[in-house]
């Protein structure tokens, strides 16, 4: 799960990391209200969106409009959130059609002397959470992994012991921080590290990190994304959530217990199983179709799923024909054919159908649906589905 | 011979007392496993259709000698019964819970791997040998004891890959889930050196995915340690950048993970790359034959 940079510097604050003063805002007169109650002078609007790269990013069809513009004046703060507010911020991570900023941060401006870049993440290889540091902060940590990995530090730490003073020590030593900052760097990046594991983050990433010109260290971004399978731990955290930036059929398909992705294509895809969704998703653009989406309705799929599976593929205009892939496991074919059968009858189907069944009761379950009246073109193996929905789609 | 698990296997299921662990526990019972046992704290005592339910595993393992469990308890409760099970002795632990705490899974990780336990999951289907040994939830029948180790990050895409070499006649020596999730117990390393010592694998498959680094490491192991042929896929090719495919390890992220760095580790290393998941079963005939 996700959430914004205001709401993380917020959960910062609360950890003793540091952050500067700032006000969420919904309108531009909020946003001005803000900016004085900041105290005026120098300070920064930031659009509120789940993707990075806003500071780079523009308003769509307003080129000039960055997503983070730096104020002097109530004007500029007005001008800003006005022109933000809204509108369509287009960055690196939104994808073309980019996000809707419905909120903006106006932040009080600081001091800046240094730009460093601070993540934490877990490192599958060494099954450890690790903290990265870099000196190239405020760009894509992405460009300096691929272009100068000799600049990226990296200490890993054990969840219940935490960040080491040594490991603070060397860090600060590659990153050329010393004296008052290093001390400054002794009480942040343990706190960070603290603030990873009582939240059970799969990421807190700070870029820029900034060191101020009297030697302190402030989180100027907070970008944290919190482990979905710890919510039950963390039932707080649940209000913070945004259901507005997420797709709302993704949104839909989770409620139902659905792993749903969408995607660009037009063939709709029903799987059991998040690796051979993935497959048949690889199979049908080996074919020469486009998938609509990666759907994995789970190893105990029942009717009311499958149902509700149907619906969500089928609400999709790009959704020109469905393939149903089933290897029954847990999830037995009879059921999966019960279900087709009655959300043929409750949903309707517009488009062609091709079915693979295999697994746990398939005779039982073929017979079902060639008794059936559903029109279905029914596929003997993965190869031949994949062909027939390529072909059944045009 | 088999790796892991085999006919004398005795086997416990944590969270017998819960639907999914009934049904399964009596599904591998069906199969011929020998279910010893079963634990739900608070309910010892009790028996789940002939199998004597104990409060703690320790007390399962002192009365019938278990020496494996399958474990269904919820998330929040799996790390608990993973330690308890190691702590018990336990050999062969399989954690088929879906959704355990990626954080959990580190404090657990480490205590694991210095035991002389092996943990397969979580996230998993749970592990096979098959006419010997099933401790899971994989549909029995499509098994067929033979010469092929199956190991995998996938649950049904696993089946996918069983069916194609029993329908080719080779048959399988033991099939892993490894797991679905960023930190499992076993990797693909570990089992390829248990699949190099045992006498009746003659070959390997390996199922991987996007995410994460488990597929290189595995090559470069298999191209030093292997003699065996070997024979791979990788699912996700076509999926996009930063979107999660239900796994929760199955995601490219800072354009680390994709499926084109895996195949490109895997040919260099000399395993045949299945080109779709149509040919799982044609890529061990062909690494096989080449060998």
């Amino acid at each position: 799960m996700k959430i914004h940079e205001y709401q993380g510097k917020e959960l910062f604050r609360q950890a003793g990391v540091p952050v500067l003063e700032g006000i969420v805002a919904t309108t531009a007169d909020d946003a001005v209200a803000a900016y004085k109650k900041l105290g005026g002078g120098i300070a920064v609007v930031k659009s509120q969106i789940h993707a990075g790269g806003r500071g780079k990013g523009t308003v769509l069809d307003n080129p000039t409009q960055k997503g983070v513009v730096v104020c002097k004046s109530a004007d500029e703060v007005k001008a800003a959130a006005a022109g933000l507010l809204g509108k369509t911020l287009v960055t690196i991570q939104t994808g073309p059609e980019g996000k809707t900023v419905n909120q903006v941060y106006v932040e009080a401006g600081c001091d800046i002397a240094r730009e460093l870049y601070l993540g934490i993440v877990l490192d599958r290889a060494s099954s450890r959470p690790v903290l990265m540091a870099s000196t190239e902060g405020g760009v894509e940590i992405e460009k300096v992994a691929e272009e100068t990995p000799e600049l990226i530090f990296k200490e890993h730490f054990d969840p219940a012991i935490g960040l080491e003073g040594f490991q603070v020590r060397k860090l600060c030593k590659k990153l050329g921080i010393s004296g008052a900052a290093a001390k400054a760097a002794a009480r942040f990046m343990p706190a960070i590290c603290r603030f990873f594991v009582d939240y059970d983050c799969s990421l807190t990433e700070i870029n820029p990190l900034v060191i101020t010109g009297d030697d302190q260290m402030i989180a100027l971004d907070s970008k944290v994304t919190f482990d979905g399978n710890a919510l039950f731990r963390h039932k707080n955290l649940l209000e913070l959530r945004d259901l507005s930036e997420e797709e709302p059929s993704e949104v839909r398909a989770s409620e139902s217990g659905l792993s749903y992705v969408k995607l660009e294509g037009n063939i709709g895809c029903l799987v059991n199983g998040a690796g051979l969704a993935m497959s048949t998703m690889d199979i049908i653009k080996y074919h020469g179709g486009q998938p609509a989406n990666f759907l994995d309705v789970g190893g105990g799929a029942n009717a009311t799923q499958v149902t509700e599976a149907f619906r969500i593929l089928l609400s999709d205009p790009n959704c020109k024909g469905v393939l149903v892939n089933i290897f029954g496991g847990i999830a037995r074919c009879t059921t999966i054919a019960a279900a087709l059968i009655e959300a043929s009858q409750t949903v309707g189907f517009t488009v062609p159908l091709v079915v693979r069944l295999e697994g746990t009761e398939v005779e039982e379950g073929r017979k079902m649906l060639a008794d059936s009246d559903v029109d279905i073109i029914s596929a003997t193996d993965i190869t031949d589905a994949a062909k027939k929905i390529v072909a059944a789609v045009g | 011979m088999s790796i892991l698990v085999d006919s004398n296997t005795k086997v416990i299921c944590q969270g017998i007392t819960g639907n999914a662990g009934t049904f399964h526990s009596l599904g591998c019972r069906d199969y011929g496993t020998q279910m010893v046992g079963g634990v739900t704290p608070g309910k010892g005592g009790q028996d789940v259709e002939g199998i004597p339910v104990f409060d703690t595993v320790e007390e399962a393992v002192e009365q019938t000698g278990a020496d494996a469990t399958m474990i269904f308890v919820p998330p929040p409760f799996t790390a608990d019964a993973i330690l308890e099970a190691v702590d018990a002795g336990i050999k062969v632990i399989a954690a088929i819970t879906e959704g355990v705490p990626v954080l959990d899974m580190v404090r657990v990780y480490e205590k694991v791997r210095a035991s002389g336990s092996v943990l397969i999951g979580p996230n998993c289907p749970g592990l096979i040998t098959p006419g010997a040994c099933k401790i899971g939830i994989m549909p029995g029948y499509i098994h067929n004891p033979g010469k092929v180790g199956v190991m995998s990050r996938s649950g049904t895409l696993t089946y996918e890959a069983v069916w194609q070499t029993s329908n080719l006649g080779l048959g399988q020596s033991t099939c892993v889930g490894l797991g679905g999730d960023p930190i499992v117990g076993t990797s693909f390393i570990d089992l390829l050196a248990r699949y190099q010592e045992d006498p009746q694998t003659e070959a390997i498959l390996m199922i991987g995915e996007i995410g994460g680094s488990a597929e290189e490491e595995a090559a470069a192991f298999a191209k030093a340690n292997v003699t065996k042929p070997v024979a791979a896929f990788i699912a996700g090719r076509t999926a996009p950048p930063g979107k999660r495919m239900g796994h929760a390890g199955a995601i490219i992220s800072g354009g680390k993970g994709t499926a084109e760095e895996k195949v490109a580790a895997l040919e260099d290393a000399g395993i045949v790359v299945a080109p779709t998941p149509a040919d799982m079963g044609d890529a061990v005939v062909k690494a096989m034959a080449k060998s």
